[in-house]
C-alpha cells in the first residue's frame, strides 16, 4: 500500500528524519496565514507531479489561495487532487537520493543511494549508484552508511547527518513493514542541513493488522476491486467484455492469457479462492455483472472447491440475478459429473476441458 | 540432493483445529502420509482425524517429527515458525496466505542459520505419489512417474498434473512454491533436486509473472540441467501494476514480465506452452 506523501513525512518526523515544516489542506479554510514563501504540493500517488502542474510555488501573500484553488479539486494526471500539502520553501543546494527496499531477487532489504537525485532512480548509470545488500542476521549497522559516504564523497558535515538519518530510514523500513522507503530528493540545504523534500513509503499491505492506524483506502484500485476485495475476493478490472470467475490465482490468469490468446477480451479477474460454497459463487456472480460483461466464464478445476457446489450456485445465481447474458462453464475435478449434470439440467452449457470453454466464450463474445 | 519428503517423513500440523488443518490432515491421512501429531495450545487432550494433538511443537518431538506444516492465521506464522525451527523440524512448509514479507523474510533467516527447509508461504505444498503428501493437493489428480512439477501456483498445478496423468505422465514429486514475493525453496533449488533424482527423467516448471526467479531458473537449466525441461508463464495478458491474486505476481517497472520470462527459457532450450493443456504433448 502506497501511503501519501503527507502520511510519509508524517512518519519521517515521528522518527526524527528532519522534513520541512508544513501542513494539509483539505478545504479552502485550512489554509494558513501566509509568512514566507511556501510549495504547495497535490497529494497524488503518481510521479511527475511537477511536470504535470500539481506542484505550485507561491512567493507572496496574494499568491497562495489562488494556488490552492487552483490545485484543490482539479485533475492532475488523471486524479482528482482531494488534499494538499502546504510546505514552507527550502533552499536547495544540492539534491540527492536515498531508498531502502525489498529486493525479492535476493530476498534481502537493499539500500540505494546516490548524489544525483531529483530524477527517476532507473534512469541514472548503475556506477553512479550506491548499491547494498542488507545481511537480514546482522541487520543495518553503521560501517554501512560509511561504505555508502565514502562512495558518495560526503563532506564530514553531511555525512555524520547522512549516517544518522540512514539508520533512521532502516528501523522505518522494518518497524512500518515497507517494501520501500525513498526520499528522492534528498536535499542539501544553503545551511548545510539534510532534509527530506518528498517521502514515498510503500507498506505491505499484508502487514495492516498491526498498522491499524494506517486505514488508507488504496487510491490506485476502482470502486468496484475496493467492493470486491471488501468481499474477500482477489478482483481485477480489464477493460474486456468476458467476465471471468475462476478458482485460484494461477488457474485464473492463465484464463485470461487462453481468452486473450483466442482473441477474446476479459472483462475481469476474480479468484472464488479456495472455499466450498455456494453463497461465495453468487456473490462472485453479483461482482461480475456490475462489470457488464457480454458473457460469462466460469472455470473451475475441483478439489478443495467442489463442481457441484460451483454448478448449483451458477443455477441459483442465475435465478436470483435473472442472468440474460450466456454462461459458459467448464468444470473438471472433484464431483465434476455431478455438477455438468446440474448445469444441464437447468439450461446451462457445461465443459470438462478449458480449451473448449474458452473457444466457446470467445464466440459468444463476437454476437449469439 | 536428497528430496524433501518420503515415505518415512512424519509431519506434524500446527494449527491442525482449524478449518484447513482438520480437512487437510484428514487427506494427507488418506494419501498414506505419516501424521503423527498435532499442534493446538490448549486441546492437548483431544484428537482430530485420530491424531493426538499437542499444547507444543516441543511436546511432539518424542514421536520424531521431521516435517511441520504451518495452517495458523497470517499474524501468528512467524511465531509457529520459529517454535518449529526451535524443536529441530527439518522442513517446515507454510500453507497460510497473507504472512507480511518481512516476516517471512525473518523466518526464512532464522531457518537457513540452522540448515532448516523453508517451503511457501501461500503455496499447496509438496506431493510424491505412493510416498508422503503435505498440503492441500488434491489427492486423486495424481499417478506415480518420471516428471517432476514445480509451480507458483496452487489450481493451476492441478489442472496440469491432472493433465499429465489423462496423457499417461506419472509425478516423482510435485511442489508448489508460494504465490508471496518472498518465498523459501526456489525454482533453482528444486531444479538442483530434481537433476539428481534418479526417479525424475523430465522437468515442468509453472511460473508467473512477477520477479525474475524463471529467468534464474533459465540460466540454471542451460548450465547445470540435462534431463528435458517444459515451462508455462501465467499471466501474460495481465496489466501491469496489479497484483494478479498472488501478493508477487505483479509486473513493477517493467520487470518481471512474462515476455522476458519466455524469452529467457526459450534461450535455455525450454520449450514453454502456450496453453496448460499443451504440456503433455511438448514432454511427448
Amino acid at each position: 500500500m502506497n501511503l501519501y506523501e503527507y502520511l510519509g513525512k508524517d512518519i519521517f518526523r515521528k522518527n526524527g528524519i528532519p522534513v520541512p515544516d508544513g501542513y494539509l489542506v483539505e478545504k479552502k479554510e485550512d489554509v494558513r496565514k501566509y509568512e514566507k514563501p511556501v510549495v504547495v504540493k497535490s497529494q497524488i500517488l503518481l510521479g511527475g507531479r511537477g511536470k504535470s502542474g500539481g506542484i505550485k510555488f507561491v512567493k507572496s501573500e496574494a499568491d497562495l489561495k489562488p494556488a490552492v484553488d487552483s490545485l484543490l479539486g482539479s485533475e492532475v494526471r488523471g486524479l482528482k487532487v482531494t488534499r494538499l500539502l502546504v510546505e514552507e520553501m527550502i533552499d536547495i543546494r544540492k539534491e540527492m537520493y536515498v531508498s531502502f527496499s525489498l529486493n525479492r531477487t535476493e530476498r534481502k532489504p537493499m539500500l540505494m543511494a546516490t548524489v544525483e537525485g531529483g530524477v527517476e532512480i532507473e534512469s541514472l548509470p548503475h556506477d553512479k549508484i550506491f548499491l547494498r545488500l542488507i545481511d537480514p542476521l546482522m541487520g543495518y549497522s553503521d560501517y554501512i552508511a560509511k561504505e555508502a559516504v565514502k562512495f558518495m564523497q560526503l563532506e564530514p558535515a553531511i555525512a555524520a547527518q547522512f549516517r544518522s538519518l540512514l539508520a533512521k530510514l532502516y528501523e522505518i523500513f522494518n518497524k512500518y513493514d515497507c517494501e520501500l522507503v525513498e526520499i528522492n530528493p534528498l536535499v542539501i540545504t544553503g545551511e548545510g542541513k539534510l532534509i527530506a523534500a518528498d517521502a514515498k513509503v510503500v507498506m505491505d499491505s499484508d502487514s495492516l493488522f498491526r498498522h491499524r492506524e494506517f486505514n488508507v483506502i488504496d487510491p490506485e484500485k476502482t470502486p468496484l476491486e475496493l467492493e470486491a476485495n471488501g468481499r474477500g475476493y482477489s478482483f481485477v478490472e480489464l477493460q474486456g467484455d468476458i467476465g471471468v470467475i475462476a478458482n485460484g490465482a494461477g488457474l485464473t490468469m492463465a484464463t485470461l492469457d487462453a481468452l486473450t490468446l483466442h482473441k477474446g477480451k476479459p472483462r475481469n479477474f476474480l479468484d472464488l479462492g479456495g472455499t466450498d460454497s455456494v453463497d461465495i459463487v453468487i456473490d462472485a456472480f453479483d461482482l461480475v455483472l456490475k462489470a457488464n460483461p457480454k458473457t460469462i466464464l466460469v472455470n473451475i478445476f475441483g478439489g478443495v472447491t467442489k463442481c457441484d457446489t460451483v454448478a448449483n450456485g451458477i443455477v441459483e445465481a442465475k435465478k436470483k440475478y435473472g442472468i440474460k447474458q450466456p454462461i459458459v462453464v467448464r468444470l473438471s475435478g472433484i464431483h465434476e459429473e455431478e455438477g455438468r449434470e446440474i448445469l444441464k439440467k437447468n439450461g446451462v452449457d457445461a465443459f470438462s476441458d478449458m480449451m473448449s470453454a474458452i473457444e466457446t466464450a470467445v464466440k459468444r463474445e463476437g454476437g449469439n | 540432493m536428497k528430496n524433501y519428503v518420503d515415505e518415512n517423513t512424519k509431519v506434524i500440523v500446527q494449527g491442525i483445529t482449524g478449518h484447513q488443518g482438520k480437512f487437510h490432515s484428514g487427506e494427507m491421512l488418506k494419501f498414506g502420509t505419516k501424521v503423527v501429531a498435532g499442534v493446538s495450545p490448549g486441546k492437548s487432550s483431544e484428537k482430530v482425524n485420530g491424531v493426538q494433538i499437542f499444547d507444543t511443537v516441543a511436546d511432539t518431538m518424542h514421536l520424531n517429527p521431521t516435517a511441520s506444516m504451518i495452517s495458523v492465521p497470517a499474524p501468528y506464522v512467524k511465531d509457529a515458525a520459529f517454535e518449529a525451527i526451535d524443536a529441530g523440524i527439518e522442513l517446515i512448509y507454510v500453507l497460510t496466505e497473507h504472512v507480511p514479507f518481512h516476516d517471512t523474510m525473518d523466518i526464512l533467516y532464522e531457518a537457513s542459520r540452522k540448515g532448516i527447509t523453508l517451503l511457501g508461504p501461500n503455496g499447496p505444498g509438496i506431493t510424491r505419489p505412493g510416498k508422503c503428501k503435505i498440503g492441500i493437493m488434491p489427492n486423486h489428480i495424481f499417478k506415480d512417474g518420471d516428471v517432476a512439477v514445480a509451480s507458483r501456483s496452487g489450481t493451476l498445478t492441478y489442472e496440469i498434473v491432472g493433465a499429465l496423468t489423462k496423457a499417461g505422465f506419472g509425478q516423482s514429486t510435485v511442489i508448489g512454491l508460494g504465490g508471496d514475493p518472498v518465498v523459501g525453496l526456489t525454482f533453482i533449488d528444486v531444479l538442483k533436486v530434481f537433476n539428481d533424482d534418479p526417479n525424475t527423467r523430465k522437468i515442468v516448471l509453472v511460473g508467473e509473472i512477477g520477479g525474475i526467479n524463471e529467468e534464474m531458473a533459465a540460466d540454471y537449466i542451460r548450465k547445470n540441467v540435462k534431463k528435458k525441461v517444459v515451462a508455462y508463464i501465467a499471466g501474460r495478458s495481465a496489466p501491469p501494476g496489479k497484483r494478479m491474486g498472488h501478493a508477487g505476481a505483479i509486473i513493477e517497472k517493467g520487470s518481471g514480465t512474462a515476455e522476458s520470462k519466455i524469452k529467457a527459457f526459450n534461450a535455455a532450450g525450454v520449450h514453454v506452452a502456450d496453453f496448460p493443456a499443451d504440456i503433455p504433448g511438448l514432454l511427448g
